[in-house]
């Protein structure tokens, strides 16, 4: 079963990327669970993302485009990256989630990815 | 003290004290695990309404018995519970009330839902999760997330396993001694699945960890005072006692992960190592040796470092001997690695990694590479170490161990 692993770091843990007192001790604690859960064979699909100030975001309202920098939202954990991960249930995915060094400061979110939509008129 | 505080504490006391008895009481009679547990519960609510306006009853536990019995005859009336349990009605009717007017204690059928929640027709990682709510009262919620399994999901298999218990006719009787020692030691292995999950929380710093450690323990100590002469119960009890006296050593005062060799033994706790001896000798005297009593002796060696009694420490073959034993009569991953690591401590550190190779199922056990990792180090080969921390390291839920095991991978010297 496929689940996507949303994975959110708060604004401490992101600035730790930058700070060079940690970011050996931050990046080595991601290389190494990028690592591990590669070596499970279970990855279909990963990112990291750059952090949330990078983003544009574009609504199409009373048909034009609005495009916005951000979001600068205030949450206090913020979308930092994903894997897709193919499990045989939740609880394997729970325990990959665990081990996610995020967990400990930020949360992992598990989502059960949506089956392939069935072709138009049915395959049949 | 005002009289709601008075009502409140009764209240509390009572539940801590009674709870377990009285859901074992009307199980027993009802067959019906959730039907008890709902009534018990209804009676704790109605206490909690109740006592601070009309003061404390003079025997609460008689009370709540007769409170709950007359709510699970309600719900038995209104058809929640099923027909089969009306003969038992009559008679708990009575017993019920008898115990109100004289207040003799309940007769205590604690064991045997020890027993139900661990019976082999239910599935084997729900064992220890039930105990906790029948026996213990914990929320769905609370179990699911020490078990890191979803609240919801949680909540539907305890309730399939009470529904199982019902439908399938588990009875609520003690085994026949010809199934007694099958039966308890699927017992002591859910009191021990409860510890050791709360064990790993303690270990990632969750505080709620140690309340299920500490509620493994009160199990054990209740298993003992149910089967003194049980040897196994009195092993684990040993076991954890033993692991648990650990525990104010585990972390310095800045959070940080300690290991077992470098730990303050000043901070062990005496009476717990204390207490654990004392089964352990109990144990060995009743002659029946078993897999919790080695893991036990395998801690009690370790533990002797501090005890006050000044046992000469045992050395590192008398470990071997005991992992090796371990792992003829119970193989598990644990004790693959200790045993890995005891023969690293005689026989050096290629002979250790030998071991480690020859076990299967280790992929994803972050203490085998740890210990690859530095048996690894030992020999010199400093490139596959680093490999190995960093598998370790990937593996490892708590931040604590990944600071240490990060820091030990730093501090490898490449020597060349």
């Amino acid at each position: 079963m496929q689940y996507m692993m949303v994975i959110y770091e708060t604004a401490e843990a992101l600035a730790k990327q930058q700070d060079p007192a940690e970011a050996d001790a931050y990046w080595g604690g991601w290389g190494a669970y990028v690592q591990a859960i590669q070596a499970a064979g279970i990855v279909q699909d990963g990112h990291g993302l750059l952090p949330p100030e990078t983003a544009t975001t574009v609504r199409i309202t009373d048909g034009r485009r609005q495009v916005q920098d951000g979001p600068f939202a205030d949450t206090k954990e913020k979308l930092a990256g994903y894997f897709v991960i193919d499990v045989p249930d939740l609880d394997t995915a729970l325990d990959w989630a665990a081990r996610c060094p995020a967990a400990a400061q930020g949360a992992v979110e598990l989502r059960p990815v949506m089956p392939p939509m069935q072709e138009p008129g049915g395959g049949a | 003290m005002t009289g709601p505080d008075v009502a409140h504490r009764a209240v509390e006391a009572a539940a801590r004290q009674s709870r377990a008895r009285l859901v074992a009481f009307l199980a027993a009679r009802f067959r019906d695990l959730a039907a008890a547990e709902d009534a018990v519960a209804d009676a704790f609510r109605i206490a909690l309404d109740l006592w601070p306006r009309q003061g404390v009853p003079r025997e609460p536990e008689a009370w709540l018995a007769t409170v709950a019995r007359r709510r699970i005859t309600h719900a038995l009336r209104h058809g929640a519970v099923r027909r089969a349990a009306e003969p038992a009605l009559t008679l708990l009717a009575g017993e019920a009330e008898e115990a109100a007017m004289a207040a003799r204690p309940l007769p205590d059928d604690r064991l045997a839902l020890l027993f139900v929640c661990a019976h082999p027709a239910i599935a084997s990682e729900m064992r220890a999760p039930l105990m906790l709510q029948a026996v213990l009262g914990l929320d769905a919620a609370r179990i699911g997330s020490a078990f890191l399994v979803a609240p919801a999901t949680m909540g539907q298999r305890l309730v399939r396993a009470k529904a199982r218990i019902r439908s399938a006719g588990i009875g609520f009787e003690l085994p026949e001694p010809q199934d007694l020692p099958e039966r308890l030691s699927h017992v002591l292995d859910a009191v021990y699945a409860a510890f050791g999950t709360g064990w790993e929380m303690v270990a990632g710093g969750d505080t709620r960890g140690a309340d299920l450690t500490g509620e493994a323990l009160w199990l054990g100590r209740l298993l003992v005072e149910l089967m003194p002469s049980a040897a196994e119960a009195r092993g684990l009890l040993a076991l954890m006692a033993h692991c648990e006296a650990r525990r104010p050593a585990r972390r310095d005062d800045a959070g940080r992960y300690v290991p077992i060799d470098l730990q303050d033994t000043t901070l062990w706790r005496a009476d717990l190592i204390a207490e654990a001896e004392a089964q352990l000798a109990a144990a060995a005297a009743l002659g029946r040796p078993g897999r919790y009593q080695l893991e036990a002796a395998i801690q009690s060696a370790h533990n002797a470092r501090a005890d006050p009694a000044g046992r000469p420490q045992p050395g590192p073959d008398i470990r071997l001997a005991l992992y090796k034993a371990l792992m003829a009569i119970a193989p598990s991953a644990g004790a693959a690695v200790g045993h890995a690591a005891a023969l690293a401590g005689t026989a050096g550190p290629v002979r250790g990694l030998h071991a480690l190779d020859a076990v299967a199922g280790l992929e994803e056990y972050q203490p085998a590479w740890a210990l690859r990792a530095h048996l690894l180090a030992a020999t010199g080969d400093m490139a596959s170490a680093r490999a190995a921390y960093a598998r370790a390291i990937g593996l490892a839920e708590d931040p604590a161990v990944r600071a240490w095991l990060a820091a030990a991978a730093a501090g490898l010297n490449d020597g060349a």
